[in-house]
């Protein structure tokens, strides 16, 4: 286990070098510098361009600038973001929670939702039932989320009004950013006008979460149907049911348990798909998390903020799937008890 | 009265090339306590027959049978909840693989605590103290270590044992083991089955053991069925069959035993078994039979009680054969 662990973290260096290099590379392939992209339509004198970009920093060649940002990422400084002047790292740690819970919720979503739905997909193989989940789960897994997003803004918020159409929270709450997550700051909240905030937030939280588990749900059905087909052809299966157990403890117990191996590091595995998912999301409604942030970092050519945003959630994206195989490991008494 | 009594059984599967019956017309009667072999070639519905008694046939897999008696109770028109109490209680079965058969997530302990609790309830204490009684029943050694362990950490031999002391937990009165010593290394084999033979002596526990293994029907079984392509051939108490087999089929089994070889050849059966497709009419085994005549091709041959024995032959051998 320990070997196999120093393999991972093994790979995940050379993995960083690449991830550090693309993003400083790309980003400056973007036309427009930080200075030409705040000024606009205005103009600025090429004089004074000049300066601006030295006291950035940014007039020196790429590679010292490279090797620059390099140290400062091996001493943990992700710099300094040049549009807010705030540490990377603050910024992002203060957006991180609105997208954390997004995709806390979306996973949770998608998880109980497509759990289910794949169990009994699988039970009732070849049935009406069968195929339409199927069906449906193949146009979720390929829908565009921007488009999807877009659609369910229109239905619900425009035409029925049901659900709000941008942000985490209505205009008349204020809200102290304690933990981040709007759900526990309302609560924490004691100001008697924010009354009702929590029910609010959740109220934001519909569509997105929506939206973004939608690709999640679908694999995760798609899986659960395929990993139970497996495991419900098993003979242990066969033994359940010649103890007289019954049915739902049969797939619940007997079988679930099994397929949930396989269902699970799919769900681990999908976290990377979900930060891009987020990306896109949180464009479409607005929700202040990273992926917003990370959208308008490349329209302000806020150069420090994109490359160290995408290196952290790179590191984040290794850890969780990390994580996930350690898991595996667990949940499968047959790794588990291997010395 | 007898404990289990089966008349007519036929299990149909529906296959791409039509419907297909895996099982056709199998009668069987047994007592309290008995011991019944049932053989047969690979593929000629042994298994399938007995998983039809415990109701493990799934849909769409249909069973039908004019009587089917367990203990008084008639299987065919029970509930599925109400066979639920029966299966796994009063009748339990084995498998041929012990390895796969047991839950890998599970440690055995859980298993068999499972069948205790969803048959008997009692306190988790008594389960438990019950279960390691029960492993140490079945032959393993240091018991109450072994709960906790997973069926990959026991060879198949003890796997084997932990689903024997499954089957008996609720004190069944048949047991059905379908090869369960097919998968096991020789040595082991004969401690398996010697374990079955003692526990179904003591507890005055029917049996039925389903085997390709003539010579262990020999040693263990009071009775014997024997089966060819989905039919029952015949029956006869294990003794008389070995002196003299009704069936041609039997016959060419028997003959086919090493220490019955004549020669130093070993007999087999000229051709194969007839598959799903190619069933012949007439009697199933004509197209490999020695003294297959004109009517053996027409007509098919019933279950009749000939010569003392219960066979499905037009003309049973007579004579002394082997
Ligand atoms: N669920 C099923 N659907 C379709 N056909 C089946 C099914 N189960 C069994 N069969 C077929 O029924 C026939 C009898 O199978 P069965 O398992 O009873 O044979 P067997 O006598 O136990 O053979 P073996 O000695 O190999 O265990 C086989 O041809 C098998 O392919
Ligand atoms: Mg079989």
């Amino acid at each position: 286990m320990l070997r196999f662990v120093l393999t991972r973290v093994g790979l995940v260096i050379p993995t960083f070098l690449g991830i550090i290099l693309l993003t400083f590379i790309l980003i400056r392939l973007v036309p427009g510098d930080p200075v030409q992209v705040r000024v606009g339509e205005r103009g600025i004198t090429e004089e004074r361009r000049l300066a601006l970009l030295h006291e950035m920093g940014l007039d020196r060649p790429l590679h010292v600038q490279f090797f620059d940002y390099v140290g400062g990422v091996l001493q943990g400084d992700l710099g300094i973001s040049i549009i807010t002047k705030k540490p990377v790292m603050v910024e992002f740690l203060t957006l991180f929670p609105a997208t954390l819970e997004l995709a806390f919720f979306a996973i949770l979503f998608a998880a109980s939702i497509g759990l289910p739905l794949g169990v009994i997909a699988a039970v009732r193989r070849g049935s009406a039932f069968d195929h339409t989940v199927m069906g449906l789960s193949l146009t979720g897994y390929s829908m565009p989320i921007f488009w999807w997003g877009l659609l369910l803004i229109l239905l619900f918020s425009v035409d029925l009004g049901w659900t709000p159409v941008a942000k985490r929270l209505s205009d008349d709450y204020f809200v102290d950013q304690v933990t981040g997550f709007m759900l526990i700051d309302t609560l924490l909240s004691d100001d008697p006008m924010n009354e009702g905030s929590f029910l609010d937030a959740l109220h934001h939280l519909i569509l997105p979460t929506v939206v973004l588990g939608t690709v999640p749900l679908a694999v995760i059905a798609r899986m659960t149907r395929s990993a139970m087909l497996e495991v419900l052809g098993e003979d242990y299966i066969r033994t359940a049911r010649a103890k007289g157990l019954g049915s739902i403890r049969v797939v619940a117990v007997h079988a679930l348990r099994n397929a949930l191996v396989p269902v699970v590091t799919v769900i681990g595995l999908q976290v990377g798909t979900l930060m891009g998912g987020a990306i896109l999301t949180e464009t479409v409604f607005s929700w202040p998390g990273i992926g917003k942030w990370l959208v308008e970092s490349i329209g302000r050519r806020d150069y420090p903020a994109l490359q160290g945003g995408v290196l952290v959630i790179a590191a984040l994206v290794m850890t969780v799937n990390l994580a996930v195989d350690l898991l595996y490991g667990l949940l499968n008494p047959r790794i588990r008890h291997r010395r | 009265m007898p404990l289990l009594e089966i008349r007519n059984l036929a299990v149909e599967f529906q296959t791409h090339r039509g419907p297909f019956r895996a099982v056709d017309g199998v009668d069987l009667t047994l007592e309290p306590g008995e011991l019944l072999g049932v053989v047969g070639e690979s593929g000629s519905g042994k298994s399938v027959t007995m998983l039809a008694v415990m109701g493990l046939i799934a849909w769409p897999g249909k069973v039908t049978a004019d009587v089917m008696r367990f203990d008084g109770i008639d299987l065919m028109s029970l509930s599925d909840s109400d066979r639920r109490k029966i299966v796994g209680k009063d009748i339990a079965m084995i498998f041929q693989e012990p390895m796969t058969s047991l839950n890998p997530s599970f440690s055995v302990g859980y298993q068999i605590m499972e069948t205790l609790a969803v048959h008997e309830g009692g306190s988790r204490r008594e389960r438990r103290r019950r279960t390691i009684e029960l492993l140490e029943q079945v032959g393993i050694p240091a018991a109450a270590s072994r709960l906790d362990s997973f069926p990959h950490q026991l060879s198949g031999g003890m796997c084997q044992r932990v689903m024997i002391a499954m089957a008996i937990a609720c004190n069944p009165k048949l047991l059905i083991a379908d090869e369960p010593t097919t998968a096991l290394d020789v040595t082991i084999q004969a401690q398996i089955l010697d374990l079955l033979v003692s526990l179904s002596r003591e507890r005055n526990m029917a049996m039925v053991l389903i085997t390709h293994d003539m010579g262990v029907v020999a040693e263990t079984a009071q009775r014997v069925m024997v089966m060819y392509a989905s039919q029952q051939v015949e029956e006869q108490p294990a003794e008389r069959l070995f002196e003299q087999p009704r069936h041609p089929y039997t016959a060419a089994l028997l003959e086919a035993l090493p220490e019955r070889a004549l020669e130093k050849r070993l007999n087999t059966i000229p051709g194969v078994v007839p598959g799903i497709a190619d069933r012949p009419s007439g009697c199933v085994f004509n197209p490999r039979c020695n003294f297959a005549q004109e009517r053996c091709r027409i007509e098919q041959p019933l279950l009749e009680p000939k010569l003392g024995a219960r066979v499905r032959c037009h003309f049973p051998i007579r004579g002394d054969v082997s």
